[in-house]
């Protein structure tokens, strides 16, 4: 039962999305029903933390051993957490839409996460400008963590300084206190294991189709 | 490592031609505001001035890397440990940014007039602006050289791992325009020092890595 963790992943989404949208929340003014996008849109950041810290994780370790697999294992983590990154402003941007008008606003903490995403773009433009895949993977290893050190900050420090209409910022408390109460919490835990969790399935699965293409392609050469 | 810089130092072709960059940029700046017959309003001063600022810094980094030839590089690496590189780099960097902040500054000040109420808490901000943009862009600048297309990477990777730095600034410059006590701009001014510190402390780290290749 090596893959336990999958199924539990299975069964947490499956629960998200039941219990998520079934379970009573709280009547809250211009939040109404949207505040049950917390299951969706929170964990998404959550997940996209831990997976960047694996990908980061993976770059030092390829730093000091470097191999093509852990080269593999840093990009399609990092990937991985682009993608939770975009889905989580996507979400993001919904419900900014039904509880304060506007798909977007000049908020710090909206700005500091596309900021940030455009960092990890920038990561990805940086491993398609090289030909030499050791010289890629070093260096690819290298602004990875640098990346990764200065796009922490713009989420979890510097929207904390400032005032802003997102939850989380200028001192509020981020979630905890006045807008969870226990039914939610029920929800929530098991949600946020849940995409975590799905985050590093994505990113397996991601790394073992690139580590058969090199396979793959080594055997084109050969 | 003293002697790195000075090694640095010699070799500062660039600087020249950085000083006259910054002069035209801030007198185009004068002609273009001049044409509405006016002096800007004070965001827009502050924000031109930190956006000219940025691209100078951008500009004056990226020599430090892309014109360095492979044999001289090769020749460092029998004399020195990385780490002294590094350091003696940003040291360099940081002090040619402050100098070309310093000089921008008074010429823009001169053209543009000057709206700036507390005037120790802007110069010591745009001494750290200097410092943190050396040694963000010279591991950056660092990253591009061994790229293909350098300059345009070096501008890709480089803007947004400033913005956060930046953001900060234009604040605190933006509260010594308004003349605001140094309690409100302390916080911002400590983050900023642990941006820089940890921008710096990476840079250490990772060099060496990058070094090899």
């Amino acid at each position: 039962m090596k893959n336990w963790w999958k199924g539990l992943a299975v069964v947490l989404l499956l629960y998200t999305a039941a219990a998520g949208f079934l379970m009573p929340v709280p009547r809250l003014a211009i939040l109404n029903e949207t505040i049950r996008n917390l299951y969706f849109h929170v964990p998404m950041w959550f997940g996209m933390t831990f997976i960047l810290i694996a990908s980061v994780y993976y770059s030092i370790r390829y730093l000091r051993t470097p191999t093509p697999q852990l080269d593999i294992l840093s990009h399609e983590a990092a990937k991985t957490g682009i993608l939770m990154g975009c889905v989580g402003l996507a979400t993001g941007s919904i419900w900014a839409k039904y509880t304060w008008g506007t798909w977007w606003t000049n908020d710090p903490k909206l700005n500091g996460a596309a900021i940030a995403m455009l960092i990890y773009g920038a990561y990805l433009v940086l491993r398609s400008s090289f030909t030499d895949e050791q010289q890629r993977a070093r260096i690819s290893a290298i602004y990875n963590i640098f990346a990764f050190a200065t796009a922490m900050p713009l989420f979890y420090i510097l929207p904390r300084l400032t005032d802003s209409l997102h939850p989380g910022a200028g001192g509020n408390p981020a979630f905890a206190k006045y807008d969870l109460d226990d039914n939610m919490r029920l929800v929530f835990y098991p949600a946020v294991i849940g995409w975590t969790l799905l985050a590093f399935w994505l990113a397996q699965v991601a790394s073992r189709i690139a580590a058969l293409k090199l396979k793959v392609y080594e055997k084109q050469l050969a | 490592m003293l002697k790195d810089f000075r090694l640095e130092w010699r070799q500062r072709a660039a600087l020249n031609g950085m000083l006259l960059y910054v002069g035209s940029t801030v007198f185009v700046c004068f002609l273009s505001f001049s044409l509405k017959g006016g002096l800007p309003p004070a965001p827009a001063w502050n924000a031109l001035f930190w956006i000219i600022l940025l691209f100078s810094a951008v500009n004056a980094v990226a020599k430090g890397f892309l014109q360095e030839s492979r044999g001289r590089m090769l020749y460092y690496y029998t004399l020195v440990p990385p780490q002294a590189v590094i350091l003696a780099k940003i040291a360099y960097n940081a002090l040619l940014l402050l100098g070309l902040a310093l000089v921008g500054l008074a010429l823009y000040v001169l053209v543009l007039g000057n709206p700036v109420q507390n005037t120790a808490l802007f110069v010591g901000n745009v001494a750290l602006g200097a410092l943190g943009f050396a040694s963000t862009l010279t591991l950056v600048s660092g990253i591009a050289a061994k790229a293909a297309n350098s300059n345009t990477l070096m501008v890709v990777l480089g803007f947004p791992l400033m913005i956060p730095m930046l953001l900060l600034l234009i604040k605190v410059s933006k509260n010594a325009l308004d003349g605001l006590e140094f309690e409100a701009s302390q916080s911002s001014l400590l983050t900023l020092v642990a941006l820089n510190l940890i921008v710096g402390a990476v840079s250490y780290l990772l060099f060496p890595f990058l070094w090899r290749s």
